[in-house]
């Protein structure tokens, strides 16, 4: 601690973080179940204007990216980052005013997509006129949380801060150049381009580098042993940092943008999977030998269940990728089946694992039941299983009968009983997320004398 | 390398503008010489479709777009992509044909940059997902009526449509205003560029049955 006498993590911010990461949650799963019954022929609001089911399909994945994850993210780095810098964040004061301004982006963004405002960028259909007001919060978070990296007097920083740091850069330029050229600079085939660079980085040089980091920092704490190899972390970090921010393109192969940057981005795709093995061998690595912590260690289990998620997705990247695999599965349900593994069964599933960690930590009281957070990872595992086998298969169906020139009819005639499916894999998930939210307002409730150092419980 | 200023700036700051520079920046440059066209560039000669519309609903569209000429035209495919932005209609519907899967036969010519180089594209609609079928040549394919029954009530015209209906497209007397002719508008300006018999496709003989072999219909 800097001699300051203010405590190092600042537990009430992180506590506000992760309750709105729920309450966005909530909004989400609600607005992805009304999507899937409008696709089921059972939308329960049909010719509503404000609940019109394309504005709310903009709910459900805005508020995933930036309700959701997003709020999760920033609760993580505010736990972790001072404890690695043994600095804590640049001022209370402003971490409380980006909590308050993002929950208004967060809410303006809902408003503005079900009231018609919607942007047509994917991923960042927020309306023009939040835009800006992201953009200032962004920067004001780093300035926040990057200070303590920045006086921190550790001789060289940990493999996390790598991650963060390079995601407090990546950060605000992607949005900028994602939500303005586009929208006002750049139109046609080279404005796909920058759009599909968007899609790429939000996910790669948002998401994920600040996930691996939190895993690199949760994981090794857990287990009680080092990272099995620093070689490998360094190796997994300047790959990702080199190959993922040049293949945005992959999301419009085929399509009238130059061939040579479509090529270039299938190349550097392929290139990156390379990369992410070598993340997830130095991870596996740093398990062996503890594999009895993903029985008993439920954060632990959730983080090396995402972790199985994010080499199936990166494995799924490297063919999906090629050009042969895009002319049937592009434009398929394949591609939302592929989106939920990442989002959801990737990040989701290391944010859940985050809300069982640092939930009893925050409020200061063991786990109501630990029954339920049981219930709450099969019911969420085996939903998204079915949901990503289920979209796999109807994208396959889907890509075969286009192809075949079947009338298109057909191809929403066969989807239909692969669309009931889904929306009843996306009821499993609703369920066992019911089961986390309900448990961690059970815990909060809990009268102050149940209060132990909050020791995460032994899960069967 | 594991301090503060190197990761910042090469892992941060250099990388994000090597990938702009190689996927955003390069295709720009090679787009560069394409004249960006404005919307009443691209409006100047409305397909009949548009002329048609304007005897389908004449005190409506006489009320909102007054006659129909080049001028209203750039209004009405103006609002009409403004409403299916606001719709999202593409994140179901994709506008751009690919040279694979029969798509020309299914849609029409194959899609090229110039295409899109207007500021109708600005933010460009390609798309990621296909719920229903690609738009881009869905111009002149569908008269007025099928459109203004299919946004009322998609289930009317394709009894096996997912799509959503759209009410607020429509006065009291059920009658398009001035975002659905705005919308139906738009919908025949997609691919009104490319010359019809260049666009024939299996679509054009008509509606087929579900389940019925394409190749027979042809």
């Amino acid at each position: 601690m800097a001699g300051s006498g203010r405590p190092l993590v600042n537990i009430g911010l992180v506590r506000a973080h992760l309750t709105a990461s729920a309450v966005f949650f909530c909004v989400l799963i609600v607005a992805g179940l009304l999507f899937a019954l409008q696709l089921t022929g059972t939308y329960p609001f049909p010719g509503v204007e404000l609940m019109s089911p394309g504005r709310v399909r903009m709910v459900h994945t805005n508020m995933a990216a930036y309700g959701f994850i997003a709020n999760a993210l920033i609760a993580g780095m505010l736990w972790a980052i001072p404890r690695l810098t043994r600095q804590p964040i640049l001022n209370d004061i402003l971490g409380w005013l980006i909590f308050w301004a993002w929950q208004a982006i967060c809410a303006a963004t809902v408003l503005g997509l079900l009231l018609g405002y919607a942007q047509a960028i994917e991923w960042g259909e927020t309306p023009i006129f939040v835009d800006p007001l992201v953009m200032v919060g962004l920067v004001l978070l780093v300035i926040n949380i990057a200070t303590p990296i920045l006086r921190s007097k550790e001789k060289g920083l940990y493999v996390t801060l790598w991650y963060f740091l390079s995601a407090f850069a990546w950060t605000g330029l992607v949005y900028f150049m994602g939500n303005y050229f586009p929208e006002f600079w750049v139109p046609g085939a080279a404005g796909a381009a920058i759009t599909g660079l968007f899609i790429h980085d939000l996910v790669g040089l948002f998401v994920t580098p600040i996930g691996w980091g939190l895993m690199y920092f949760f994981v090794p704490i857990l287990l009680r042993k080092p990272i099995w190899s620093h070689a490998l972390s360094l190796i997994g970090f300047w790959g990702l940092a080199f190959f993922y921010p040049m293949q945005g393109v992959h999301h419009f192969l085929l399509s009238p943008i130059p061939m040579y940057a479509q090529y270039a981005a299938v190349v550097a795709t392929i290139a990156i999977e390379v990369v992410v093995t070598t993340v997830i061998v130095n991870f596996f690595g740093t398990l062996h030998g503890r594999m009895d912590a993903v029985r008993n260690i439920m954060s632990i289990r959730w983080f090396y269940t995402g972790m199985v998620g994010y080499a199936i997705t990166c494995l799924q990247c490297a063919f999906q990728v090629t050009l042969t695999f895009q002319a049937i599965i592009h434009f398929s349900d394949w591609v939302v089946g592929h989106a939920h593994l990442v989002m959801y069964g990737v990040f989701g599933f290391w944010i859940m694992g985050l809300f069982v960690e640092l939930w009893p930590k925050v409020v200061g009281r063991p786990w109501y039941s630990t029954r339920l957070l049981t219930w709450h990872y099969w019911l969420s595992t085996l939903g998204l299983i079915v949901m990503f086998v289920d979209l796999l298969a109807a994208g396959v169906m889907q890509g075969f009968l286009w192809r075949d020139l079947h009338h298109w009819a057909d191809s929403v005639i066969a989807s239909m009983p692969f669309w009931w499916a889904r929306t009843f894999s996306g009821l499993m998930i609703t369920v066992g997320s019911g089961a986390l939210f309900y448990n961690m307002w059970m815990t909060a409730k809990q009268p102050a004398a149940a209060a132990e150092p909050a020791v995460q419980p032994a899960v069967a | 390398m594991e301090r503060f200023s190197p990761i910042f700036l090469i892992s941060g700051v250099i990388t994000f503008l090597l990938g702009f520079f190689l996927q955003g920046a390069l295709p720009m440059i090679t787009l560069k010489d394409m004249p960006i066209k404005t919307i009443a560039e691209v409006a100047q000669n409305p397909p009949a479709e548009f002329y048609q519309l304007a005897e389908d609903y004449p005190a409506e569209f006489s009320r909102y777009y007054g006659e129909p000429n080049p001028e209203s035209f750039a209004k009405a495919i103006k609002l009409g992509k403004e409403t299916y932005i606001a719709e999202a209609c593409w994140h179901c519907h994709s506008q751009f044909v690919r040279p694979v899967s029969h798509e020309n036969l299914r849609f029409g010519p194959v899609s090229s940059a110039d295409e899109y180089t207007n500021e109708m594209n600005l933010p460009h609609l390609f798309g990621t997902r296909r719920v229903g079928p690609d738009l881009i040549r869905i111009g002149g394919k569908r008269s007025n009526d099928w459109h203004a029954a299919h946004f009322y009530s998609p289930r009317s015209v394709a009894p096996y449509s997912v799509m959503p209906t759209y009410p607020w497209f429509f006065d009291a007397q059920q009658r398009p205003n001035e975002k659905g002719l705005a919308m139906i508008s738009y919908m025949q300006w997609l691919g009104s560029w490319v010359p019809r018999e260049e666009s024939e496709t299996i679509y054009n003989v008509g509606s087929m049955p579900p389940h019925a072999n394409p190749a027979e219909v042809q």
